[in-house]
């Protein structure tokens, strides 16, 4: 269950950040912030090849005792991070890219809305309700999460 | 009756009322409104004033003669002052006040009276004009029409007459008498007349000022007065809905058409009151916004694109933050742009924000788009957005931002706009279908040989997409294709028919080569004369009949060739210009086609007139690709291939190209190189590039069809003019075929042209 998600802007600035349990908020953005070197290594690893070739679903960036993170980028370098809680064993590969989907298809949204400056906040109510849902169905689905105590704040 | 005997007052007094009443001057007043006004706003209870009536006698008359009606007031009077009514009491009761009558609530007649009861001037004045005899009246209007006086008869008397007396011409100073006179009862004379008509003309003052406003006069008192008599008036009730409906008119129509907020704050809380729905739109909010999208967007069916709205709605001076939540909410689609649905969704929005509203988390029901359409009403709200999406596909992909739903939504504009090229993007998915029709009516054709030759076509898609590409134009000149797969369908159908075309040409052409030149390579190549995949069939049936080879090489020197689109065209050309040049040419082109590695396989090609057919189509193919590195540049129109789609091509051909060669190497190795006319030509050959690439194929077809075109020069005059012939009719064939070529290319470019546009509009993004 995505226990953080992030935006990072093509200059690996967040655009957005957002995790459950709020408490410990700062691990996740390091956490976050570690993970956009590992974005960058794998990007550049196929850089070689077309853009258009290149994946947008980075898969498990790495992982760490409690925690995975995910990565899906954008073609505009716009870089989606997902931290999940290890505990939750059922989520698989697939969910993940359609998590990181969805997350794509309101950041378009966003982006399409022209009272949005690109390089802003993510301030989109759509967008929070989106990874809200995002960030509690992932909680339902592990009952074993951790998170779930903390949940929705 | 027993006489009445009045006071000099009030004969006066009583005299005017008369005349007031007595409105046809005929001495005798019916019971007209004035009278009964008059009663009226003598404040007396209605039975009262029954009972008087009675006792005057008016009853019994019917009318009131003017004793009478001197009776009546008397009784007024009487009843006033609290006696009780009698006949005897008008004699009896002394002193009697003069009766009042109440004038009418009006405000004007209060201000009268207190004008009249200050002005003793007017007074004086006042009572010189009484005398004066009726005739006045008129002034008096609703005035003495009170709502004191209960209406007994119908109230369609309500008029209020003003047939007052002289006295009228002072309005103010009856009030003021009047006044004094209530007050004093007994005041002097000089007062009385003034008193007397005092109250009477209070009214009439009051009526005169009033009459010329009598309907506000009644619309003034319908709001305050909670009086039957009011609502029986007849004008009053009207006057009175008027009113009453008139501060709602005034607010209907202070509905302002601004983004003001205080007429729209009015209509959303009428709105909200008369609604159960508080965000529903009224008619009238719906026209402005309507003419406020038409200030944008002319056209109703359109949509603003987001730039537009942005500044747009910026001007409402909410926070950036609330206008972005607004237009997610009415971004029904999400497509960056606004239809007039949506438009009136965000502008109602905005209009609410400003009032105070709060902006809802999810869009109401009322302000879901229905569909671009404001007649429609059917269709759900996602629908608009595609239905709006494809009304306009025009201005769709300007408009629309690069998103994923936009994007996939211009494709299919691109497709419908591409309908009569044949050049759409999913060139390799039409090919297969033309490779696998073209294979088999190769198949049909030819019988088995072409099988072979077939199967190494198919092998190029890019080959098969150039050809259909060409297929499509040649043939279908006139716009056969419809989707790329019919088209591809159609090309294959065509292609034979083409080639049967060629064919008959050939053949004709074909048979008297045979007689001087080794057994030409039958027609036959030309199953499907369309050209590219004609092209390459013949080839390929050039290629793997070594009789058609050796035929085709026979007549080398009639077909320029192929070996390179510009070569190809050039020879094709050179011919029908000059015989004899064919000749020479084909004896240079020859030596100049070894030069080109790349075109090695187009030289075996040339050497096989038959085989021109193959070189077409591998001609065009490899063509493409030689022909866009070696005439890019000097020939824009070659870049038949749009830049994306040409490096596949290329690539493509370029694979494609080595199988090509490789096929024709091993048929063409006995065939001579005596084609080298391609090579003089090329240069001529340089800029009719496009129109080779398909002539070329057309040529191959010919050319094989012409096993004539004696490729060395020491064919027999005979031989040598028969070809020449052929090769006329080559060449005219050919003209066909460039001219539809060259239409082709024009709509190649043109798609070129907006797929680079949308390339561009999509750059920047992906530039982020």
């Amino acid at each position: 269950m995505a226990v953080c998600v992030a935006v990072i802007a093509k200059e690996n600035y967040p655009l957005y950040i957002r995790s459950i349990p709020t408490e410990n908020e700062l691990k996740f953005h390091y956490m976050v912030h570690t993970s956009l070197d590992v974005v960058d290594e794998k990007i550049s690893a196929m850089g070689k090849a077309l853009v258009d070739q290149r994946e947008l679903y980075l898969g498990l960036l790495y992982p760490t005792e409690d925690y995975k993170v995910y990565g899906y980028v954008t073609n505009s370098k716009v870089k989606f991070v997902m931290v999940v809680d290890s505990s939750n064993t059922a989520l698989r590969d697939n969910e993940i890219r359609s998590m990181f989907r969805k997350l794509h298809n309101s950041y378009t949204d966003v982006m399409c809305n022209p009272f949005y400056n690109p390089g802003d906040r993510i301030q989109s109510r759509a967008f929070d309700s989106m990874v809200t849902s995002m960030m509690i169905q992932v909680l339902s689905r592990a009952p074993c999460c951790r998170a779930g105590e903390a949940l929705w704040a | 009756m027993e006489g009445l005997t009045l006071s000099d007052a009030e004969q006066k007094y009583y005299s005017d009322l008369f005349s007031y009443c007595d409105i046809e001057s005929t001495k005798k007043v019916a019971a007209n409104g004035r009278v009964l006004e008059l009663f009226r706003a003598a404040q007396l209870p209605n039975d009262v004033v029954l009972q008087i009536m009675e006792l005057c006698g008016a009853t019994r008359l019917g009318y009131f003669g003017r004793s009478q009606f001197y009776i009546a007031l008397k009784l007024v009077a009487v009843a006033q002052s609290g006696f009780p009514l009698r006949v005897e009491s008008i004699n009896t009761v002394k002193d009697l006040p003069l009766p009042r009558f109440v004038a009418s609530k009006n405000e004007q007649e209060s201000r009268h009276a207190a004008s009249y009861s200050s002005d003793s001037e007017n007074q004086g004045s006042y009572s010189g004009v009484i005398p004066p005899p009726p005739g006045r009246g008129q002034v008096k209007k609703g005035s003495v029409s009170h709502d004191t006086v209960q209406p007994r008869t119908s109230a369609d008397q309500q008029e209020p007459a003003s047939p007052v007396v002289s006295p009228q011409q002072s309005p103010p100073t009856s009030p003021h008498t009047w006044r004094k006179h209530s007050r004093h009862p007994s005041g002097g004379n000089s007062e009385r007349p003034l008193a007397g008509p005092g109250p009477f003309w209070s009214p009439f003052g009051e009526a005169q000022s009033g009459s010329s406003a009598g309907d506000t006069v009644w619309s003034g008192h319908s709001p305050p007065p909670p009086q039957e008599t009011w609502v029986s008036f007849a004008d009053t009730p009207p006057t009175s809905t008027l009113l009453t409906m008139h501060p709602a008119s005034v607010q209907d129509q202070t509905t302002v058409r601004t983004v003001a907020s205080a007429t729209t704050a009015n209509e959303i809380r009428r709105q909200s009151s008369s609604y159960d729905d508080p965000w529903k739109i009224t008619d009238e909010q719906r026209q402005y916004y309507v003419n406020q999208f038409k200030t944008i967007q002319p056209d109703l069916n359109g949509f603003i694109p987001g730039s537009a709205a942005k500044e747009f709605f910026t001007k409402s001076k909410l926070p950036i933050l609330e206008l972005s939540h607004i237009w997610e909410l009415s971004d029904f689609d999400k497509d960056g742009a606004l239809t007039l649905d949506e438009f009136c969704a965000a502008f109602h929005l905005v209009v609410a924000r400003k009032n105070g509203y709060d902006l809802p988390e999810k869009l109401p029901e009322s302000l879901m788009p229905k569909l671009i359409d404001l007649e429609d009403s059917a269709d759900v709200g996602d629908q608009p957005g595609e239905v709006g999406y494809s009304g306009s596909p025009a201005e769709a992909p300007p408009s629309k931002s690069p998103s994923m739903p936009s994007l996939n939504q211009t494709w299919p504009e691109l497709n419908q706009s591409s309908e009569d090229t044949a050049i759409v993007h999913p060139v390799p998915i039409r090919m297969t279908p033309s490779k696998i029709h073209m294979q088999e009516m190769e198949l049909k054709r030819t019988g088995s040989d072409h099988t072979n030759p077939t199967s190494p076509l198919l092998v190029k898609p890019s080959d098969l997409s150039e050809e259909s590409k060409i297929n499509s134009s040649v043939k279908f000149a006139s716009g056969n294709t419809v989707d790329g797969y019919s088209s591809s369908d159609s090309f294959t159908s065509d292609p034979e028919q083409i080639g049967n075309n060629v064919t008959h040409q050939r053949s004709h052409s074909g048979t008297s080569p045979d007689n001087t030149a080794p057994p030409p390579p039958p027609p036959r190549p030309q199953p499907s004369h369309s050209r590219s995949s004609s092209l390459d069939m013949n080839r390929t049936f050039a290629v793997t009949t070594g009789q058609q080879q050796a035929g085709v090489v026979a007549h080398p020197p009639a077909v320029p060739p192929r070996p390179q689109p510009s070569q190809a065209p050039g020879p094709i050309v050179h011919r029908p210009v000059d015989a004899d040049g064919l000749i020479t040419h084909t004896s240079t082109s020859p030596q100049q086609i070894p030069e080109q590695p790349n075109f090695a396989d187009f030289s075996q090609f040339e050497v096989f007139a038959a085989s021109n057919v193959n070189e077409e189509q591998d001609d065009e193919a490899e063509k493409h690709p030689e022909v866009l590195p070696v005439e890019k540049a000097s020939d824009p129109a070659s870049s038949l291939r749009v830049a994306k789609t040409d490096s596949k091509i290329e690539e493509k051909t370029a694979a494609s190209v080595p199988a090509n060669v490789s096929k024709g190497t091993t048929p063409l190795a006995p065939p001579p190189k005596p084609v080298r006319r391609r090579l003089k030509s090329e240069d001529e050959l340089r800029p009719e590039v496009d129109e080779h690439t398909q002539k070329t194929g057309v040529l191959a077809a010919v050319l094989a069809s012409q096993p004539s075109i004696p490729r060395s020069v020491g064919k027999d005059k005979k031989a040598i003019q028969a070809s020449i012939r052929r090769n006329k009719e080559t060449n005219t064939v050919l003209a066909r075929l460039n001219s539809e070529l060259q239409q082709q290319l024009k709509d190649v470019l043109e798609e070129r042209i907006s797929l680079e546009v949308q390339l561009e509009q999509l750059r920047p993004f992906s530039h982020l």
